[in-house]
């Protein structure tokens, strides 16, 4: 590989970035402890660590967002304290998150000199603009990009490069990308690679974040390890370490899952859900599962593998392309919500506030929202009765405050799950989907949490959970099945599989396969 | 027997700060101040108290410019009835229109409306058929209207506001199409009877304005229906995820303001003893203000009829203070701009800031 040249080179640059301990809390959870990161001119450093790791916080630290509450962030030999992106931006570090932050409706150039556009007596100067943003897309290679496009007709690849030149425009000494090659297809990733070399080799920093090994390794040339808001290794070189190892200094936790006991010799019944080849294009393929009565089936993978999509097109709040789902034995109608609930599913989505719940509503009529109609005669709500059944409810899952008339938005993030979960344990739920159901949730109502599904388990309702974490995925599943880019790649009880098994699964470098090397 | 849904005015508890945070999201700042705001009860009742507040005071400074007026008790039980039936027309299209934004849309058809089934029940064959048949008419007309925008709003995915506008622009012309953009006069007794009845001294479209607000108040606060529409206006993908058809309900919400004009189209009709496409003018703008300073959040999910039927009135007694005091209509809608953009500055006020305002309004149109 001609790029592995540059590596010595690179090491040996100037440390344009230290962060010494730095500290970052939020009510309740230490989101960074202690963080130590070295970042040289020119190089390629890659950040590893799983979902809740800190990446997110870190990088909002050195991009403005937030402030550490101790620690020193030394940028070019100085202490510095970003006191808002602006500030970030104006001393060189620019970050291109996930969700790229371009407006679709202004040009490329527009786009590229959002906020500092060069100006002469309040006018903006277009021609000029025009002229600085193709001479950068040039340094990117793509030279080919008009810079009077609509940003909106470009394709992913293509808003990628326009972001970065966002970052040159602002001549930025520190490019920090949160997981580029996420929204990319295979043939662009080769793009983008060759387009970071390109920054490197004009010495500019690039801190790396990506859930793809082979993509770190082919890019990359030291790696930091975050693991629970702390650095756990520091600058191991990118290419040589043995995947084995990155992959412990990622998951030798501390935080302690709780789960309760397997209930011994428990019967599972038979075939509750079926699904045969479920298929959305570009969300997943192919997708066959069975979840019993009285069952645990776990999916594990990455954010973007398909695993939410599945289970909402299983619920029918997606339409399924092709494939089929039955709920004992009867096929459903596909996209239809009104038929999975009337079936017996129940869901709790991923994103509680914004999927699940009335923020302004009492607690009660939370936990009712799906049910009720039941307690309705003649269309008549029975709002005693809904209070009662709310209250027993709240009771059973040790909910806090108890008072079911408490707007749900005053609740704490367990609290609200608890809504969520507790919203399906009225009426005759069979089957309850649970997509990342402890996110958000602190350690003493995960714990809970886990309680009610196993209790729910062995009541024999059937569980189809989806979760980030995997020990979760592992502790509280009976079964496992371990989804990457759309497929299933590995189905086989939970006792078979460790989590260092699973996150080698989980996070392959499928992407590279196939790609022209 | 139910005490309903009124919450007995309960402190809210103290919120543990740390209790209440979750990570990693930016959450809306949950404060214990949430819980006295919400439902038909507690907040509702409070701010219901403030615009008969302002009732009052218009009341005093009616009392105050005109005191030789007002020293005659015959002529202030009179003058209130005559407000009373000034406000009828509007409420009743109002109790429909609160139905739509808190169920997340906006219906600005509703004059238009008005005026299709006006148009529509006075024309000379339907008038052959009898005040029953021009009722019927009337509503039917209203209804079907209504269910065209719902049916595009909810099945085609139009925006309601894109979708009533051009239904308002559409239901006149037809409106004028109809009448031939004449006049139509009613020369059935008991339809322009409704506007002359009295019963135990009170008129007519007092009751019925009484009895749609109560009718859509038993629907809002006591029914499924009513459940479902706050469902949908405050989070549309929460009511969709909970098994809630979001679209069949949407459709009925717009069909129910519909069933609102058609009724509303009668009383106006009989009041006129006529009716023509030009009826009924602005007064979806009439409507949605009441709403507004009735308290229903634009942005859907929260909203009561009272409030609603509260801002009818305080705007039928602003017109008749400048009308008892000779002055002008550009003044009084000068004063009406102003009371609407009071309104809605107390809104933001009491939840809790701006942003905040701004952050619900993306997540329940998302």
């Amino acid at each position: 590989m001609s790029g592995h040249d540059a590596t010595n080179e690179a090491t040996t640059g100037e440390v344009v970035l230290r962060l010494t301990d730095v500290v970052k809390t939020f009510p309740g959870v230490r989101a960074l402890d202690g963080v130590q990161l070295e970042v040289r001119a020119g190089e390629v450093h890659c950040l590893l660590g799983q979902n809740g790791a800190g990446k997110s916080t870190l990088i909002k630290v050195l991009a403005g967002v937030h402030r550490p509450d101790s620690g020193r962030v030394e940028w070019r030999g100085e202490p510095v304290s970003f006191a808002n992106p602006q500030a970030a931006m104006r001393s060189g570090i620019a970050t291109i998150y996930q969700e790229l932050d371009l407006v679709e409706d202004l040009s490329v150039a527009e786009n590229a000199f959002l906020g500092h556009e060069p100006r002469r007596f309040g006018f903006i100067r277009r021609g000029h603009m025009a002229r600085r943003t193709r001479e950068i897309l040039g340094r990117l290679g793509h030279a080919e990009i008009p810079p009077g496009r609509m940003v909106r007709a470009l394709p992913a690849a293509g808003k990628q490069v326009v972001s970065m030149a966002r970052a040159l425009s602002h001549e930025a000494r520190l490019i920090i990308m949160d997981e580029p090659s996420a929204v990319l297809a295979h043939d662009e990733v080769g793009n983008l690679i060759r387009i970071v070399r390109e920054l490197t080799a004009q010495g500019i920093a690039v801190i790396y974040i990506s859930h793809r090994l082979e993509e770190i390794r082919e890019i990359g040339d030291r790696v930091t390890v975050l693991k629970d808001g702390r650095t756990t290794a520091a600058n191991l070189p990118a290419r040589e370490t043995p995947t084995s190892d990155l992959v412990s200094r990622m998951t030798g936790r501390t935080i302690e899952y709780v789960f309760p006991d397997r209930p011994a010799g428990t019967e599972v019944g038979g075939e509750l859900l079926q699904v045969e080849g479920l298929t959305r294009a570009g969300e997943f393929a192919d997708v066959s599962l069975t979840v019993r009565a009285g069952e645990i089936v776990g999916i594990a993978g990455l954010v973007g593998s398909g695993r939410s999509e599945v289970l909402e097109t299983i619920y029918g709040a997606r339409t399924a392309e092709a494939g089929s789902v039955r709920m004992a034995g009867r096929e459903l109608r596909p996209g239809s919500v009104g038929a999975a609930v009337r079936a017996g599913m129940g869901m709790a989505p991923e994103e509680r506030k914004s999927q699940a719940l009335l923020l302004g509503e009492p607690i009660y009529r939370n936990v009712t929202l799906a049910t009720f109609g039941r307690y309705a005669r003649f269309g008549f709500t029975n709002a005693s009765r809904e209070r009662a059944e709310a209250d027993r409810i709240a009771e059973d899952l040790e909910m806090r405050p108890r008072d079911v008339r408490r707007a749900v938005g005053t609740l704490s993030g367990g609290n609200q799950q608890k809504v969520v979960v507790g919203r399906w344990l009225l009426g005759d739920t069979k089957l309850l989907l649970l997509d990342e159901p402890t996110r958000g949730v602190d350690v003493g109502a995960r714990a809970e949490l886990y309680q009610v599904i196993r209790q729910l388990a062995a009541q024999g309702v059937g569980v189809l959970l989806v979760s980030s974490e995997v020990p979760e995925v592992l502790g509280l599943a009976d079964r496992v099945l371990v989804m990457r880019e759309g497929r299933v790649v590995r189905t086989a009880p939970a006792g078979e599989l460790d989590e260092n098994t699973v996150l080698d699964l989980v996070m392959a470098g499928s992407l590279m396969e196939g790609a022209p090397a | 027997m139910s005490q309903g849904t009124q919450p007995t005015a309960t402190q809210p508890p103290p919120v543990d700060p740390a209790e209440t945070a979750t990570v990693g999201h930016r959450t809306p700042t949950a404060t214990g101040r949430l819980s006295w705001w919400h439902g038909d009860g507690g907040e509702g009742a409070k701010r219901n108290l403030a615009l008969i507040g302002v009732l009052l005071a218009l009341f005093v400074i009616g009392a105050a410019t005109r005191s030789d007026l007002y020293s005659n008790p015959d002529w202030v039980w009179a003058n209130m009835l005559s407000i009373l039936k000034l406000a009828s027309v509007v409420g009743v299209v109002t109790v429909g229109m609160t139905f739509v934004i808190i169920g997340g849309g906006i219906d600005l058809s509703v004059g238009a409306i008005v005026a299709l089934a006006g148009v529509w029940c006075t024309t000379v064959a339907t008038q052959n058929f009898g005040a029953g048949g021009m009722i019927f008419t009337a509503i039917v007309v209203g209804v079907a209207v209504g269910l065209v925008n719902g049916t595009l709003i909810a099945y085609g995915r139009l925006v309601p506001f894109i979708a009533t506008l051009a239904m308002l622009v559409a239901a006149r012309g037809l409106a004028a199409e109809i009448s031939d953009k004449q006049t139509q006069i009613s020369h059935n007794g008991t339809i322009n009877g409704i506007a002359s009845t009295n019963l135990l001294g009170i008129p007519l479209l007092v009751y019925i304005l009484a009895a749609v607000v109560a009718a859509g108040w038993v629907l809002l606060n006591r029914t499924t229906f009513g459940r479902r529409t706050v469902a949908v206006g405050g989070n549309p993908e929460a009511a969709r995820l909970a098994g809630i058809n979001v679209k069949l309900h949407t459709l009925l919400l717009y069909a129910l303001s519909g069933l609102c004009c058609g009724i509303a189209a009668i009383m106006l009709t009989a009041q006129a003893t006529s009716a023509q496409a030009a009826m009924a003018n602005l007064y979806e703008l009439d409507a949605i203000a009441a709403v507004i300073i009735g308290g229903t959040l634009l942005s859907g999910g929260r909203g009561t009829i009272v409030g609603s039927l509260l801002g009818v009135i305080i705007f039928a007694t602003i017109t008749n203070l400048f009308a008892i005091n000779g002055l002008s209509t550009e003044a009084q809608n000068m004063v009406k701009g102003g009371i609407i953009v009071a309104a809605v500055l107390i809104q933001q006020v009491q939840f809790g800031s701006i942003t905040q305002f701004f952050r619900r309004n993306r997540l329940t149109t998302s």
